[in-house]
């Protein structure tokens, strides 16, 4: 691995974080962090009609992890609940445009993801599937 | 032997030999693992293919050529630590199963409930958590002794921790985050003196520095082969002969008994009576071809270099902005480590970036996240040093940080 994975739209993110702040009596709240590297995310989502209203988050952490939250944020403008359970990782790493992290980084991209996940499922009081976080 | 006659040392190490990802390998995580020389690699293919057999039982030639080799490495690697005696020195896994070993017999036959242990807070996971395990098994206290930021241990207040219910004290010699060297042979006299039994974890100290277990006057002593340039899979437990006559076993089995009914066994002597089972036989012997190697060197000269090579880092890397060493107030480090923050770069996006450059740095809490709490980080950079690194590693590792600004702002 190398540069090659800091993609403009990474950098982008990374330096110009989008939707990034707290959303206070938001419907969906969930936050994880990676023990490995200290990476923390969170998510808050406000829902009108089943439908992401509007959507923050906050953390602290490598430029991966914290462009893929903005990144993630972005596209999730709009959605309804069931599209967000259903939201898969390759959805994410085709938009960050970094098809081949490595194992050491793809848990940075994708704890953004596994955050959005547990608060969905929680939002919904369905288990989380196994294999969410992959 | 001064610096420059380590000019071509790379050449003994057969991994700089040929490009990573089409360009020269910049090694600089030693304090994980050490590169290995062709004389290391070369013992251990050499054992397989002409006299590999099952050691100590042979009555054939080449079992008792293996036997030869194996008992030769362990008294080798005794007299590179100065040990009284080959009988003193157990071959384990590494460090961390040496100080479990310790954790889980002396520990178990000596320590009851309300007696403390005592730790230090620079240390690696590896020489806490065994600790924490036997403290909750045994209902033991554990106390800390505390750091100042410049990564040296606060030590005016051991009176008060070496209180009367204070039995045991474990602690590293040298930081694997900071690279403090800490002065354990005052800390061990002074834990003597209150009739503390002490364990140094020395995996950062014997690949650097010359050490002599017999001056330090410590009861266990362990260290791992593959940072000193030996394989992975092979440590040493050193520790006084009467501390390992009257421990019970570690592990049961072959190889460690002297006689055997169906009911009842009777253990074989020190060292055997700990290495259940048959041993890393390339392990040891490969091990026992590094400690050859560095004494050619000289630990003093691997010292020197180590030092040489920090102040020229340091020199460098004041020209970049925003770039802090941790514990670099600290003059009494082995110069093997480096551990940084570059700007608000994470040390993920460092490495990462660097690794592009071929330059192999380690970023995370180094299993240390005590430490690094302390230190105020989530985690920092690190680049390790060894025989093997020179300047011209520096000055890339310079480029490459250069590179990581231009890359991330």
């Amino acid at each position: 691995m190398s540069e090659d994975i800091y993609k403009e739209i990474i950098l982008d993110h990374y330096r110009n974080p989008r939707n990034k702040g707290k959303l206070p009596d938001s419907e969906i709240s969930a936050q994880d962090n990676n023990p490995v590297c200290g990476d923390r995310i969170s998510i808050d989502i406000k829902l009108e009609n089943n439908i992401v209203s509007d959507i923050k988050f906050d953390g602290e952490g490598c430029a991966i992890s914290q462009s893929s939250a903005s990144i993630l944020t972005d596209m999730l403008m709009g959605k309804t609940v069931e599209e967000l359970s259903k939201f898969t990782k390759d959805q994410l790493l085709e938009e960050l445009g970094t098809p081949s992290l490595g194992p050491a980084r793809i848990k940075c991209a994708l704890l953004s993801l596994k955050v959005l996940k547990i608060g969905t499922y929680q939002y919904l009081g369905t288990e989380l599937p196994d294999d969410s976080e992959n | 032997m001064s610096n420059s006659s380590l000019q071509d040392i790379k050449n003994d190490f057969p991994i700089f030999s040929k490009p990573i990802n089409g360009k020269d390998l910049v090694y600089l995580d030693s304090a994980a693992t050490t590169q290995k020389p062709n004389e290391v690699i070369d013992s251990i293919t050499h054992y397989y293919k002409t006299c590999n057999s099952n050691i100590h039982r042979g009555i054939y030639s080449i079992s008792i050529e293996a036997t030869e080799l194996y008992e030769n490495a362990r008294t080798n690697i005794g007299r590179f630590i100065h040990s009284k005696s080959p009988k003193e020195i157990v071959f384990t896994r590494n460090a961390t199963e040496a100080i479990n070993l310790v954790a889980n017999t002396w520990g178990s036959q000596n320590l009851k409930e309300g007696d403390s242990i005592i730790l230090t807070e620079m240390e690696h996971h590896s020489n806490l958590v065994p600790w924490q395990i036997l403290t909750k098994r045994l209902k033991l206290k554990l106390n800390f002794i505390k750091i100042q930021p410049n990564g040296e241990l606060i030590l005016d207040n051991l009176d008060d921790l070496f209180q009367e219910n204070a039995k045991f004290l474990s602690l590293t010699h040298v930081s694997n985050v900071l690279g403090t060297i800490n002065p354990i042979k005052n800390i061990i006299s002074k834990a003597h003196d209150h009739g503390i039994t002490t364990l140094v974890d020395a995996a950062q100290s014997v690949p650097h520095m010359s050490v002599n277990v017999q001056d330090l006057d410590s009861d266990f002593f362990v260290f791992s082969g593959h940072k000193m340039l030996g394989p992975s899979g092979i440590g040493v437990l050193h520790a006084k002969k009467t501390l390992l006559e009257n421990m019970d076993p570690f592990l049961y089995g072959g190889d460690m008994i002297s006689n055997v009914s169906l009911r009842e066994a009777q253990w074989n002597e020190i060292p055997w009576k700990f290495e259940a089972g048959t041993p890393n036989i390339v392990g040891a012997i490969g091990l026992g071809k590094a400690v050859d190697y560095l004494n050619r060197i000289g630990m003093d000269v691997v010292h020197k270099h180590e030092q040489e090579l920090y102040n020229y880092a340091v020199d460098k890397f004041s020209e970049l902005k925003d770039f802090k060493i941790f514990g670099f107030e600290n003059k009494n480090t082995t110069g093997g480590v480096i551990s940084f923050s570059y700007s608000d770069f994470h040390p993920h996006d460092i490495a990462s970036i660097l690794d592009g450059e071929s330059i192999a740095v380690r970023a995370g809490h180094h299993c240390a996240q005590p430490l690094m709490e302390k230190l105020g980080v989530p985690a920092t950079t690190r680049a390790s040093f060894y025989v093997y690194n020179d300047t011209s590693d520096i000055d890339k590792l310079f480029n490459g940080l250069q590179k990581v600004r231009s890359v991330l702002t």
